[in-house]
């Protein structure tokens, strides 16, 4: 699932859908996960550095990620 | 080189800048920024109380105009009098009801010197509030559908078609969604005393409010368009906020409405995106809106590209503009003396 090429985001986990004018306010770690899915990361890569930055299990990461993705989705903020 | 603008004079309605505020403050605004201090800017007015009036920093001298009802000889008469004063380079009118008889007048007022870019009386009929959805059809737009009211009796057709909650609407200004037979009745009756018959009873479509600024050619293009998302709406359904937004969507209705109508001049598309993402046309505005300076802030000037074709100059399409454009709208108190109040109540001048 690719992030949206028009959606901003910046710093601070702000996200700007420029399409519809939808914003919305995340936190530290919803903008670090932004920035590394615009920058091209895959799923695979970004669980990795996840899981060796934080302690976190696997299959706690996999539902938080899925959570995650349920909530982009929501918000329209995903390529179909 | 010269500057062939530096001794500019033009004159703009719509100086109401309230709470149901016309475009008028806005249009100066954004011919201000681009012509400077060579402008000189003609306030025509209806009534005393509205705001653009006492700006004097906005507006050098403002005229007042008689209504629309006492027609086009009056109006004639009024302008050509201003215009022995002012020696006019442009009108620039802004409300949707004086726009028939400034249509009408443009060819005297050309002969006079003064310029306009005006859409034609079939332009202008073509998106009034009664014949909308007849257009739509006509040309594969999504339009909500409606009845027209001239009693109360037809409010009973309208609900039963649409059920609640429905919107009333009257023939030129002012809107009332409303909830149950009592508040329509009431609603067609303010609609009634303010503007007559027909008021049109519109299918309720829910989603997201959208509007598009833009100004036609006339020969089936667009020469500006910018879209902005409404993010605070006032009780009488105006954008205290917004933003603007960029969709190829939005871009393509604008375009396909320029094609369908060859639209001469300023309008503003107001649309409802519903869940399925349908773009529901809920009115074509003949004219610029209130919001208007945000074409500037997101890099269109519009007045300014109306005003400039108007008087002759050739101006290119503009390709592209910032999404993420917010205003916010602020009241303000501003303070005038009761001599003007009465200079221009009683002498028709300020």
């Amino acid at each position: 699932m690719k992030l949206k090429s028009n959606i901003a985001t910046s710093e601070n986990g702000f996200i700007f859908n420029p399409a519809t004018g939808d914003s919305f306010s995340g936190n530290g770690m919803a903008a670090q996960l932004l920035e590394a899915m615009k920058s091209g990361k895959t799923e695979d890569d970004i669980k990795q550095d996840i899981l060796s930055r934080y302690e976190v299990s696997e299959s706690q990461l996999n539902s938080d990620w899925d959570n995650w993705m349920l909530q982009l989705k929501e918000a329209n903020l995903l390529e179909i | 080189m010269a500057n062939k603008y530096a001794n500019l004079c033009i004159a703009v309605t719509g100086l109401n800048a309230n709470d149901n505020p016309g475009p008028g403050m806005a249009v100066i605004r954004c011919l201000k920024e681009c012509f400077r201090d060579g402008l000189r800017i003609i306030g025509l007015s209806y009534e005393s109380l509205e705001p653009g009036i006492y700006l004097r920093d906005q507006v050098n001298k403002t005229y007042q105009l008689p209504y629309p009802t006492e027609g086009t000889a009056a109006l004639v008469e009024r302008l050509a009098y201003i215009n022995g004063q002012e020696k006019l380079d442009l009108i620039i009118p802004n409300f949707d009801s004086e726009l028939f008889n400034f249509i009408k007048i443009a060819p005297q007022l050309q002969q006079m010197g003064i310029a306009t870019y005006l859409p034609t009386h079939q332009q202008l009929a073509l998106r009034d509030k009664v014949n909308l959805k007849n257009f739509g059809t006509k040309n594969g737009f999504y339009v909500p559908a409606d009845h027209k009211l001239y009693t109360t009796d037809d409010i009973k057709k309208a609900a039963d078609e649409f059920n609640f909650p429905m919107v009333i609407k009257g023939k030129f200004y002012d809107a009332y969604v409303v909830y149950t037979m009592d508040q329509a009745l009431k609603a067609f009756h303010q609609l009634y005393a303010a503007w007559g018959v027909p008021i049109i009873a519109q299918q309720y479509i829910k989603g997201n409010e959208i509007n598009i600024s833009a100004l036609g050619d006339g020969n089936g293009y667009n020469i500006s368009l910018v879209a902005m998302r409404k993010l605070y709406i006032t009780d009488k359904g105006k954008a205290w906020a917004g933003v603007t937004i960029k969709d190829d969507k939005l871009t393509q209705l604008a375009d396909n409405f320029a094609r369908a109508s060859n639209w001469k001049g300023g309008y503003e598309i107001e649309v409802m995106s519903d869940a399925e993402g349908h773009l529901y046309i809920l009115e074509i505005n003949p004219r610029f809106p209130a919001w208007v300076y945000l074409t500037a802030a997101a890099g269109q000037n519009q007045p300014v590209a109306l005003a400039k074709i108007a008087m002759g100059e050739g101006v290119e399409p503009y390709a592209d503009y910032q999404a993420g454009k917010l205003f916010v709208r602020y009241s303000w108190d501003h303070i005038a003396d009761i001599a003007d109040f009465q200079q221009i109540s009683a002498f028709g001048e300020l």
